[in-house]
């Protein structure tokens, strides 16, 4: 068994014992993480690892059958997803999961949902602080669209996007959340090179701006060009961590997953 | 801009028109219908809040309209000797309602889309079957004689005339179900295009990702539901005064049926659509009541029962137009901002309009 | 007279009767997704076909179970065509519109078919001609007609036959792959609108039965009928677990002994404040209380959402 070593100082997500069953299989035994604050960790796995259902059971979607997990010192294991992502984990999905009739800003305005207030009397009486807050969230919402690259489509219904539009939509909308961590599942699946390239660069601006990501994706040259940390699951545990250089020559790894892919 | 003036301008001469054009043009008795028309448009719009906004399936609509006429009937007629005002009544309809619509909303929640539909429709009977049994609401009886609704002194039930025409009842009401109609419109429209009701079209759209982005989906959902029980609660509040009388009868499923139907087949989730819809469904039973006539002109003799001749052209029309436009007759179109991008000036001033 | 039992066996037979019409309902659910809300006027279309043809043949002076049996015959073929005829005409233009439309048109059907049903037949309470003798039995303090016996003997024959078609039978197997998932079972070759069709097929001919013998049970026939007798074998449906056949079956029988239960008990266990009208009240407090607590009904599979 594998644990990543942490220093608990620094990590802003640690993760304890993870174990998740699905009638009698095992999707996840023993899954311990720690990521470091401010970094962009990876993981990775073959198809059927366990990589989604860990990120469901961070979001709340899952219930946990064993382990704990806290963000920021605050223990998150039996909070509801809506509650997770309040306090600051936010994400996106494998199989992108929009608003699809809404417009590319409303789902960004959607985002922000959490971080404002007003509710059906302000809204009925257009009292001035709701319409000032309206105000603040459409401009922060038109921010993250062109800061994702997409704030020309602003206006456009979002299942009529081009997919990887949508996939950096889905992005903007889960930054509207003010997020802590940021959880990013399979981001690049789908992209050719050029949009793999730009999506890396959003990444990397992404961290700088402060928010620490977590990102599943199988393009392994993204992630071990990206990552600061990638850890290794296979079968529902964790076969390695650590800094990527060292997980790729891992012979565990290249026996479990990565194979002639690098080499 | 002054384009746009005048043709509110004229939507008011028009509505202003109306009833007065059906009496002359229809007779009074589609004054009447006109009337009706409109309660039925403020329950759509109630309803258009839970099934068209937040996408839930309520199948027991009804038992809020049933909440606010009963009320009204019961504080405001001889059946207990009391004769409440319809200023405290009106929004008491709406919180009683609003409260009914939580409290019933409450267990449904982890319920997905078609197991909803049929607990609220368990929730409707079990109302109806309430108002039927109890010694309060007079059972199955109902209750008779209601105060006609009063503002100030001015009585809504009563003959009034206006520079020489001759105004009944239904034409007062039918000017007081106008306001309180676009009074709901206006309020529509804000939810629609607000924090909560951009929250309640997520849900719709997609819940599992509206909860990943924070969406308190179980608060939501319960304020959609008594947002819209709320709506029908004002609209059953007027149907008593407006009816006089009431009875179990007037609130079964097969009415809760009617006005969904006249929300999807209007345009779910869009205002105009759904008004259309109502007032389409309102009266399209009544303007295949010249078919018996036409039987009558042709074969010289009623052969079909022209009652039930009615309502199975109404029953064709609508299979018919759910074929042929199945997201209905005036579905919300698909930009529905006309903002250009960056151009958020121009379209905060547009919005402020609104 | 031992109410209890009493009420137990007569909340049997009218379980057995929704649990017939529930079949219908479940059955479509499994495969399409679809509230078939006409399902209850095509109850209601067999019950009066069958009452016509019973009508004929005892004013002729025939009398017996053989009487019963050819109204039975006339009306399965009749409710079948309909079935046929509404899954064609307003269910499959519809199958990829947004989820309410379908079920719009499903009400449309079901108000159109009570029209023309009482356009045909009238308005008025048909009365089904006596042509059973209808021995009574007692068992342990409690009666149970020939009738009833009769009912409960064909119900289970039919549930069993069903569930034989679904689980052994090359058709049973396809409907099957369609209820899990339509565009793998049509790559599969499955012919998914054949599927679909044979499902309404079905679910029609056992509407059919159970609208002669509701008819020949309680002895009136009317173009409302359907609709209640519809409602609560979707709500034995639903309670049973929807998409499940022996769900369908468990539902109703639960659902008709409630009821029963209610009706003799609710009374004189509450001193008169509540009395057997509240018995409906009952029935679908019941089903609230277990979907709240089994959303997917009591015999039904847990689906836990794809993410």
């Amino acid at each position: 068994m594998i644990e990543a070593t942490y220093s608990s100082s620094s990590a802003l997500l640690i993760a304890k014992g993870i174990g998740k069953r699905f009638g009698g299989l095992s999707a996840l035994d023993q899954v311990s993480l720690s990521i470091p604050s401010g970094s962009i960790y990876g993981l990775i796995g073959p198809n059927g690892a366990g990589k989604t259902t860990l990120f469901n059971v961070l979001t709340g979607i899952y219930r946990a059958d064993e382990g704990t997990f806290e963000l920021d010192g605050r223990s998150l294991t039996h909070c509801r997803s809506d509650q997770i992502c309040t306090l600051g984990i936010a994400r996106t999905f494998q199989n992108i999961r929009l608003f699809g009739n809404m417009t590319a800003i409303e789902n960004v305005m959607v985002g922000r949902h959490v971080r404002t207030h007003s509710g059906i009397l302000g809204a009925i009486l257009r009292l001035p602080s709701q319409r000032t807050e309206e105000q603040a969230m459409i401009t922060r919402a038109q921010e993250l669209l062109n800061f994702v690259g997409i704030g020309q489509h602003a206006n456009q219904v979002a299942r009529q996007l081009p997919y990887g539009d949508q996939r950096r939509l889905e992005i903007a909308r889960a930054l509207a959340t003010d997020p802590k961590l940021l959880a990013l599942d399979e981001p690049a699946a789908g992209m050719n090179d050029t949009e793999t390239a730009t999506l890396g660069r959003l990444l990397q601006k992404i961290k700088e701006s402060g928010v620490t990501i977590l990102l599943i994706e199988h393009d392994v040259k993204l992630v071990m060009g990206l990552c600061d940390r990638v850890a290794v699951l296979e079968y529902g545990r964790l076969i390695a961590e650590g800094k990527p250089a060292n997980v790729k020559n891992d012979p565990r790894v290249i026996a479990a997953y990565l194979g002639t892919e690098v080499s | 801009m002054k384009s746009k003036v005048w043709l509110g301008l004229l939507s008011l001469a028009l509505i202003i028109a109306l009833p007065f054009g059906t009496d002359l043009i229809l007779g009074r008795s589609w004054v009447r219908l006109l009337d009706f028309a409109l309660l039925y448009a403020m329950l759509a719009l109630g309803l258009n809040i839970v099934v068209g906004y937040a996408g839930l399936l309520d199948l027991g609509y009804v038992a809020f309209y049933a909440v606010g006429a009963y009320l009204y009937a019961m504080l405001a007629s001889p059946h207990l000797g009391m004769h409440w005002p319809l200023w405290a009544l009106l929004p008491m309809g709406a919180l009683v309602a609003a409260s009914f619509g939580a409290l019933l909303g409450a267990p449904t929640l982890g319920l997905r889309g078609d197991y909803l539909a049929i607990v609220t429709m368990g929730f409707g009977e079990i109302i109806r079957i309430f108002l039927r049994n109890l010694n309060v609401t007079n059972g199955p009886a109902g209750i008779d004689l209601i105060d006609p609704i009063q503002i100030g002194g001015f009585s809504f039930g009563a003959n009034h005339s206006l520079l020489g025409w001759d105004l009944p009842g239904i034409y007062s009401y039918y000017f007081l179900f106008i306001i309180l109609t676009a009074l709901i419109i206006l309020i529509s429209h804000r939810l629609s295009d607000s924090r909560i009701g951009r929250a309640w079209s997520a849900i719709r759209e997609d819940e599992i990702a509206a909860k990943s982005s924070g969406l308190n989906t179980r608060h939501l959902k319960l304020m959609a539901f008594a947002m819209g029980a709320a709506f029908g609660g004002v609209s059953g509040v007027l149907f008593a005064g407006f009816q006089g009388f009431i009875s179990p009868e007037s609130f079964t499923m097969g009415e809760s049926i009617m006005i969904l139907c006249m929300v999807v087949l209007g345009g779910m989730g869009h205002i105009s659509g759904v008004i259309m819809g109502a007032i389409l469904l309102a009266i399209l039973p009544e303007a295949f009541r010249p078919l018996s006539q036409f039987q009558q002109a042709t074969f010289g003799h009623v052969w079909l029962d022209p009652a039930n001749l009615r309502m199975l052209m109404f029953a064709i029309a609508l299979i018919v137009v759910m074929i042929i436009r199945p997201e209905g007759l005036w579905p919300s179109p698909v930009h529905r901002r006309e903002l250009h991008a960056n151009d958020s000036e121009a379209g905060s001033s547009q919005k402020a309009a609104l | 007279m031992d109410i209890f039992l009493q009420q137990v066996i007569n909340g049997l037979v009218q379980g057995s009767l929704y649990a017939l019409v529930a079949l219908g309902y479940t059955m479509v659910y499994g495969i399409i997704e679809l509230v078939n809300f006409a399902h209850g006027e095509v109850v209601m279309v067999g019950a009066l076909v069958g009452l016509s043809v019973i009508e004929r043949m005892a004013a002729r002076g025939d009398t017996g179970w053989g009487v019963i049996a050819i109204g039975v015959l006339v009306a399965i073929p009749s409710c079948m065509a309909l079935g046929l005829g509404i899954e064609r005409i307003a269910y499959r233009p519809l199958r990829k519109a947004p989820r309410l439309a379908p079920l719009i048109s499903a009400i449309g059907v079901s108000i159109a078919l009570q029209q023309l049903a009482a356009l045909i037949w009238g308005r008025n309470y048909l009365h089904y001609p006596d042509v059973l003798a209808n021995p009574q039995f007692h068992i342990g303090g409690a009666v149970i007609t020939q009738v009833q016996l009769v009912i409960l003997g064909i119900t289970g024959i039919l549930m069993l036959g069903t569930w034989v078609i679904v689980q052994k039978t090359a058709l049973g197997r396809a409907m099957r792959a369609s209820a899990q998932n339509p565009s793998v079972a049509g790559l599969m070759g499955v012919n998914v609108d054949r599927i679909i069709a044979s499902t309404f097929l079905m679910g029609s001919g056992l509407a059919a039965v159970a609208g002669v013998l509701v008819g020949t049970y309680y002895g009136v026939g009317n173009h409302t009928m359907g609709f209640m007798l519809g409602l609560k074998a979707f709500t034995a449906a639903v309670l049973g677990g929807i998409g499940s056949l022996w769900g369908a079956m468990l539902g109703g029988l639960l659902l008709g002994v409630i009821e029963n239960l209610g009706a003799g008990y609710l009374s004189s266990l509450t001193n008169g404040a509540i009395g057997s009208n509240y018995s409906d009240v009952l029935a679908f407090l019941m089903l609230i209380g277990v979907l709240i607590f089994r959303p997917s009904g009591l015999m039904g599979e847990r689906g836990s959402e794809k993410v």
